[in-house]
């Protein structure tokens, strides 16, 4: 069972600039790490260094934001599509 | 070894950006540069000069509304529905998002820490310095690929688009 995950424009350079990577899985967590696996330079820039999703960092399975479903544990079927998406945030160091 | 980052952007956007950054002073303002990047090595042949590489260039702003009620002053966040929705734009343009930028109202127009934990590499980040209401220095950065620090890119500002 594979889905299909899709690497954002600024992560396709640690990802041999492909645009997506199919990955066995049976849960988006698994879709995940096989792809982290797959392309260990991605790793940093979607976890934090124990292994929790970047706060900045939202994934969808088709289309719906894994927060409200399982996260992490939410489960997968052949041909699903997982989307990683940035939220951007910022501002200066004071106050 | 810091590479010799470049952003193309015409005088007309980097107003816009400059006035987005007063508009909304005291709070921050943010948006996303949409634009093309030289990753497809084009080459540009302008009108009255020879043929010009064109390294990154800001091509149009997506301005958006910064959703930290909380404390606007001093952050800002665009959500995962507004990338969604400038990535579209800039689709619908044939541009992809190629950065955002944001306003620093009375502080320098330096990246913070806390710019740097949510950013990625690749992406241009933009910030304009707002001191008491007016637009001052505008910087951009990208964020290295050890997610320690940024290489400052250098603002080259056109009077006008070259695509």
């Amino acid at each position: 069972m594979a889905v299909r995950v899709i690497i954002p424009t600024p992560l396709r350079v640690y990802a041999g600039k492909k645009d997506s990577a199919d990955v066995p899985a049976q849960t988006v967590g698994e879709a995940l790490g096989g792809l982290t696996t797959q392309y260990a330079e991605l790793r940093k820039h979607l976890f934090t260094d124990d292994g929790k999703l970047r706060s900045f960092v939202n994934v969808y399975l088709n289309d719906e934001d894994i927060r409200y479903m399982a996260k992490e544990a939410t489960p997968v079927k052949d041909g699903d599509v997982v989307s990683i998406v940035p939220s951007i945030a910022g501002g200066n160091s004071g106050k | 070894m810091a590479e010799n980052f470049q952003l193309a952007i015409s005088h007309d956007l980097a107003e816009r950006i400059r006035h987005h950054g007063a508009e909304t002073f005291p709070h921050e303002c943010c948006g996303a540069l949409l634009g093309r990047d030289s990753a497809s090595n084009e080459k540009l042949s302008a009108q009255d000069g020879p043929l010009v590489e064109v390294p990154r260039e800001v091509l149009g702003l997506f301005p958006l509304v910064n959703r930290r009620d909380d404390s606007p002053r001093n952050r800002f966040a665009v959500t995962a529905d507004d990338v969604r929705d400038a990535e579209k734009a800039a689709r619908g343009h044939g541009m992809e998002v190629i950065g955002w930028y944001h306003s620093h109202p009375d502080h320098p127009a330096r990246p913070s820490d806390f710019d740097r934990e949510h950013a990625w590499p690749w992406y241009s980040y933009v910030i304009v310095s707002v001191m008491s209401g007016k637009p001052a220095e505008m910087t951009s950065w990208r964020l290295n690929d050890d997610r320690q620090d940024y290489s400052p890119e250098n603002i080259e500002i056109r009077n006008r688009a070259l695509a």
